[in-house]
């Protein structure tokens, strides 16, 4: 066990490490935006003494290492500062933002992830057979259409059908229920997306098990071969399927963006788009940070997950 | 021993697919197994030994399927019988133990979970007393810890112990067959006897049926009441085991026990300067010395034989020789010179001088590459031979391996015969022209008779080209018709070292004694004599 605890801390040093070259690559990003600040916020016709006053007040002559500094020590306490927008500290406008669309990602996951394994696995069983092929092949379609068309069709048969709603107004007296209900658009659109690559990748992990002798085994003691599967090969296959689980969980936080828009969903994409239209860099910066967080955390709970599955690593004589 | 049939194969036929052709690998055989007996399946590889094995559990492996016969076990026909009962039968009153029980044990659960798997779901017993089951089973296989083994998963445990808790599980639901699908092919012949021993007492215990696959005739004779001999999906013949030993009627059969004539005579003592000398090595991997202070050399012309058990650090040696694990103390001399502990400080015409041949040329084999350039690369790489020159070099490399140069240059490994990858192998290392060569368990993955094709072809080559070989191996047999010089290595030290007339008639260690009275002879008796002979000395 302990050597399960520092393996994970290893990966959290490492994490960290990843996360602190991400913020030096965004910071860096942001650094060659042209334009100047100053100027984007009090216009055209703002005199050259109060661009200066407001420069000062950014600390927007300091050196970049010096304003990099500020911004991560910031960043490190919870504060990441005031969107130029709006005024408003950064960390609240971020946060209910980041609820809404850890929401919209736990909705989609919660649909897609058990739908595509187990289409994964029926696939496995049935390899080569007609529900194998038709499975596959409605899984690509779905996944080589654009979001935004897969948005649209699915408004213009669900939504002007009077079936579910097209767009998402999320206030406080929303409930679960009716959040679960007019969310279910977007929430079906992102599925679509990513169905496809975790049932083909869990129907591959499994079907590259089924020559081992052990499966053979299995067969020759009698097991049926829904049992064979499921109690043989899934065991074996799990660090290639929470891997790709993984992967496109982090997919379903950030990449959201296209889907929120479409949808008009009050989610960390929206509120990304409008940064970056506003030139409101903080923003984008504290945004593009969250991402980045979810991408190294869920990497490392895949790793964690697979080693744990794993006897011959969790049982080192 | 019952005489009513439990097992009647009539005209068996089966088929096995490559691309779009179906191309016969069982040839319409005939098998009849009573009740409590134990016949021996014999042939070399491609013979059909396994499909028919496999048949006989009403299964065809995919990619294979059966076209003709009948396969009637006890009053069933399984040929007929739909899947399921076929399944039922599976496991419950036929079982079988594979080739590799660390390949065909579940990695990813313990061992008592898959022995109760078929008792619990063919609904023979409950849970609890397969586990009690289980536990008296792994005691009568005689493994250590029976209370506990089951509870470890499959790589916590040694090759011999799985392969007798594969025996175990087999037992699990007392079938009235057992298939053994060459159970111990893969171990070496310490662990080999132990496994036999266990197998053989079981089957006689339970009176269990079984049909024992295998291509060591002297495995056979220990284990088998008759023996049938297959060759390439037909019969050759079948009798009791004693008089197929003693009077074998077929030529084919007579080439089986013949097979090991060849022993080349014993080369003169290497003179001058040995091509390779290991002093005093140690080396390991992570906190563990595999080997401890381990010496010798290595003549121009002499072939040095490395026997010992799985895991005594006899491949660990020759990864040090090649530089692939620098040792922690010691030094490699090549030629008088010493050499740079790792490959990678090493001189080109350093490397050049110190090739490998593998034991699976199945894997040691790019399978994208043409022969041409397979061999030719090492040539170009290590000679500088380019365009004609290299042609010419390469077609003089077939013809030394006995391949047509015209017929073979352009094909891909997935072409050729195992005997024939093989001699790709030695080809590749020649290619370099190479004073030493490492011959890592070269034949163990061959038949018989192909092996003495590659030991012949070995000889001819080491005489032509002045070669040295370090010869890795834990068969004896293969030793005592190539070697010179046997190094015997026991947990990573050389416990005796001396020429292989003298090692063989007048061993000095225990354990070098030990070890060559573990080679199984073509006796049926040899077995119960030796465990006779143990039991009084223990």
């Amino acid at each position: 066990m302990t050597e399960i605890w520092r393996m994970i801390g290893q990966r959290l040093l490492l994490g960290m490490l990843t996360l602190f070259i991400i913020s030096v690559v965004i910071f860096g990003a942001t650094e060659l935006l042209p334009g100047d600040l100053a100027r984007e916020l009090l216009g055209q016709s703002a005199t050259e003494e109060t661009l200066a006053a407001l420069r000062e007040q950014l600390g927007l002559n300091d050196p970049a290492p010096v304003r990099y500094w500020n911004w991560l020590t910031g960043v490190l306490q919870g504060d990441f500062g005031v969107s130029m927008a709006t005024q408003k500290p950064i960390s609240e406008l971020v946060g209910t933002r980041l609820g809404n669309t850890l929401f919209l990602a736990l909705y989609a996951a919660a649909l897609s992830v058990p739908l595509s394994l187990l289409l994964g696995v029926l696939a496995a069983l049935w390899r080569n057979s007609v529900f194998d092929r038709a499975s596959n092949a409605l899984a690509l379609t779905a996944i080589s259409f654009p979001e935004f068309f897969v948005a649209y069709i699915l408004i213009l048969w669900l939504a002007q059908t009077g079936l579910f709603p097209s767009m998402v107004r999320i206030t406080g007296a929303t409930t679960t229920g009716d959040l679960l209900y007019s969310a279910f658009l977007p929430a079906l659109t992102l599925t679509l997306v990513v169905t496809a690559h975790m049932m083909r990748m869990t129907r591959a992990a499994i079907i590259n098990l089924l020559a081992s002798p052990y499966i053979e085994m299995a067969r020759l003691k009698g097991m049926s071969p829904m049992r064979v599967v499921l109690h043989h090969a899934v065991p074996n296959a799990l660090a290639p399927i929470i891997n790709v689980v993984a992967l496109n969980l982090a997919y379903l936080i950030t990449g959201v963006v296209v889907v929120e828009v479409v949808f008009v969903y009050p989610g960390l994409g929206q509120l990304m788009i409008d940064a970056v239209t506003n030139r409101d860099i903080p923003v984008v910066q504290a945004i593009a940070l969250i991402f980045a967080s979810a991408y190294v955390l869920l990497n490392l709970l895949a790793d964690v997950l697979s080693t744990v599955t794993n006897p011959r690593l969790m049982h080192r004589t | 021993m019952g005489r009513d049939i439990l097992l009647s194969i009539r005209g068996l036929r089966i088929d096995g697919r490559s691309g779009d052709a179906w191309h016969p690998i069982v040839k319409g055989v005939d098998l009849t197994l009573h009740r409590g007996e134990v016949l021996g399946l014999i042939g070399e590889s491609g013979a059909g030994k396994s499909t028919l094995g496999l048949a006989a559990m009403g299964f065809a492996r995919d990619g294979c399927r059966i076209s003709g016969g009948t396969i009637n076990f006890d009053g069933i026909d399984l040929c007929t019988a739909p899947e399921a009962i076929r399944r039922g039968l599976r496991g419950k009153r036929i079982a079988y133990v594979a080739q590799s029980a660390a390949a065909s044990f579940n990695p990813a659960h313990r061992l008592i979970d898959q022995y109760c798997e078929a008792p619990v779901v063919h609904g023979v017993m409950p849970r609890e007393k397969a586990e009690g089951d289980a536990v008296d089973l792994y005691r009568r296989m005689r493994l250590p810890n029976p209370e506990d083994i089951g509870f470890r998963y499959p790589h916590q445990v040694s090759g011999g112990q799985l392969q007798r808790a594969m025996t175990a599980m087999a037992m699990a639901c007392r079938p009235d067959l057992i298939i053994f699908d060459e159970p111990t092919t893969a171990l070496d012949v310490m662990t080999q006897i132990e496994v036999l021993a266990a197998i053989r007492d079981i089957v006689r215990q339970s009176g269990t049926a079984a049909i024992y696959i295998t291509h060591d005739l002297a495995v056979v004779a220990q284990m088998a009441d008759r023996i049938k001999v297959l060759l390439r999906g037909d019969e050759v013949e079948e009798a009791d085991t004693r008089s197929m030993l003693a009077a074998p009627r077929q030529a084919y059969t007579r080439s089986l026990w013949a097979v090991r004539s060849f022993a080349r005579p014993e080369q003169p003592p290497g003179r001058g300067t040995p091509v390779v000398s290991v002093r005093n090595v140690t080396a390991g991997y992570g906190a563990v010395d595999v080997l401890k202070n381990v010496s010798f050399d290595i003549h121009a012309r002499r072939t040095v034989a490395v026997v010992g058990e799985s895991g005594s650090g006899k491949s660990t040696a020759a990864r040090v020789i090649a530089g692939l694990l620098p040792p922690r103390k010691g030094q490699v001399l090549m030629g008088g010179k010493t050499l740079p502990p790792g490959f990678r400080a090493r001189s080109r015409d350093e490397l050049r001088q110190c090739q490998m041949i593998y034991q699976m040329a199945d894997t040691a084999l790019n399978p994208k590459l043409r022969l041409r350039e397979l061999i030719g690369r090492p040539a170009e790489m290590y000679l500088g031979l380019t365009g004609t020159a290299l042609e010419a070099r390469i077609r003089d490399l077939l013809a030394l391996i006995e391949l047509e140069p015209d017929t073979y240059i352009d094909r891909l490994p997935s072409e050729l015969s195992g005997g024939q990858k093989q001699r790709i192998g030695i080809a590749r290392a020649l290619a370099a022209e190479p004073q030493l060569i490492i011959c890592d368990e070269v034949t163990s993955a061959l038949d018989q008779i192909v092996q003495e094709d590659i030991l012949k072809l070995l000889d001819r080559l080491q005489g032509e080209l002045n070669l040295a070989y370090m010869f890795i191996t834990h068969d004896l047999a293969t030793v005592k018709s190539i070697a010179d010089e046997v190094v015997v290595m026991q947990q990573g030290a050389v416990v005796e070292h001396g020429p292989k007339a003298a090692l063989f008639a007048f061993p000095r260690q225990d354990y070098t004694r030990l070890l060559l009275s573990s080679v199984p002879e073509m006796d049926p008796d040899w077995l119960n004599r030796l465990l006779a002979a143990r039991g009084e000395d223990a």
